[in-house]
C-alpha cells in the first residue's frame, strides 16, 4: 500500500521535504515503520526518539497502519 | 496557520503566529473565587551553550499541537482542581526577549497554581508536538532531536 508521510522539524531533513510517499507492505504495524524508515534512512537511528501519529493521536508499536491515514512523523518535540 | 485555538468555559488554548501577550492570558484566567493566579512566561534566551542565538523558529503540527495542550489543560484543571488554565504557544520566527509560550491558572490556593504551572510547561515540553530551530551566526540546529 502507499503511505503518505508528514514530516516536521528535523525528519524533514531526513527525508528530504514535508511530504513522501513510500511504498510498504498492507497491514503494516507503527513499529514496521520505524524499522523501515531506518533502513531505509539511517539518519534517523541518531535521534533520541521518534513517534508516530496517526490521525493527530500519536500511535503506540502495534497500531496497524492503512493508506488513508494522516501519519506524521514526530521527532523529539522542543516547544515551550 | 495565523491563528487557531480551543476556547472553553475554563481552558484557552490558543496557537498563533503574533505575538503573545501575558495580559491576555491572565485576563482568561483570573476569577473571583481564585485566590491565586501563576504565570509562566518563556521566552526566547541569547545563549545556549556558550553560543550566541540569534532567533528561533518555530514550527507546529498544529491540530495535534492544540489538541495535546488542551489535554494537559484538562489534566491540570482535573488533577489540581483548578479554576481555570490558559496555554498560549507561539509559532514562526522569534527574536531574543520575545514570548514562544505562556501558561496561566488560577486557584482557590496557591499551591495548587504553582504545581499546576510547572506540571504543565514539564509535559508541554514531553508531548506538544511543536519544533523549534535554533539559528545561530553560523548556522542552526533543531533543539534536542539528537543526543
Amino acid at each position: 500500500m502507499n503511505l503518505r508521510l508528514i514530516c516536521y522539524g528535523i525528519t524533514k531533513d531526513i527525508l528530504g521535504g514535508f511530504e513522501k510517499q513510500i511504498e510498504v507492505e498492507d497491514g503494516m504495524t507503527v513499529g514496521d515503520l520505524k524499522k523501515e524508515l531506518t533502513g531505509r534512512f539511517p539518519d534517523f537511528e541518531k535521534l533520541k526518539s521518534l513517534r508516530i501519529a496517526i490521525n493527530t493521536e500519536y500511535a503506540d508499536d502495534q497500531s496497524i497502519l492503512s493508506t488513508n491515514d494522516e501519519v506524521v512523523l514526530i521527532p523529539p518535540v522542543s516547544g515551550g | 496557520m495565523r491563528y487557531s485555538e480551543v476556547k472553553m468555559e475554563n481552558i484557552e488554548i490558543v496557537l498563533r503566529a503574533e505575538t503573545l501577550l501575558e495580559q491576555e492570558a491572565l485576563d482568561f484566567v483570573k476569577s473571583d473565587g481564585s485566590g491565586g493566579v501563576v504565570l509562566f512566561t518563556g521566552t526566547v534566551r541569547n545563549m545556549t551553550k556558550g553560543k550566541k542565538v540569534m532567533r528561533l523558529d518555530f514550527e507546529a503540527y498544529e491540530p495535534m499541537a492544540v489538541s495535546e495542550m488542551k489535554k494537559i489543560a484538562v489534566e491540570a484543571v482535573s488533577r489540581f482542581e483548578l479554576d481555570k488554565m490558559a496555554i498560549h504557544h507561539r509559532v514562526g520566527i522569534l527574536e531574543v526577549g520575545e514570548i514562544p509560550v505562556l501558561i496561566a491558572c488560577s486557584s482557590a490556593h496557591r499551591k495548587a497554581a504553582f504545581e499546576a504551572c510547572e506540571f504543565a510547561i514539564d509535559t508541554l515540553k514531553e508531548t506538544v508536538p511543536i519544533w523549534k530551530r535554533e539559528i545561530f551566526e553560523d548556522g542552526e540546529v533543531w533543539v534536542s532531536a539528537t543526543p
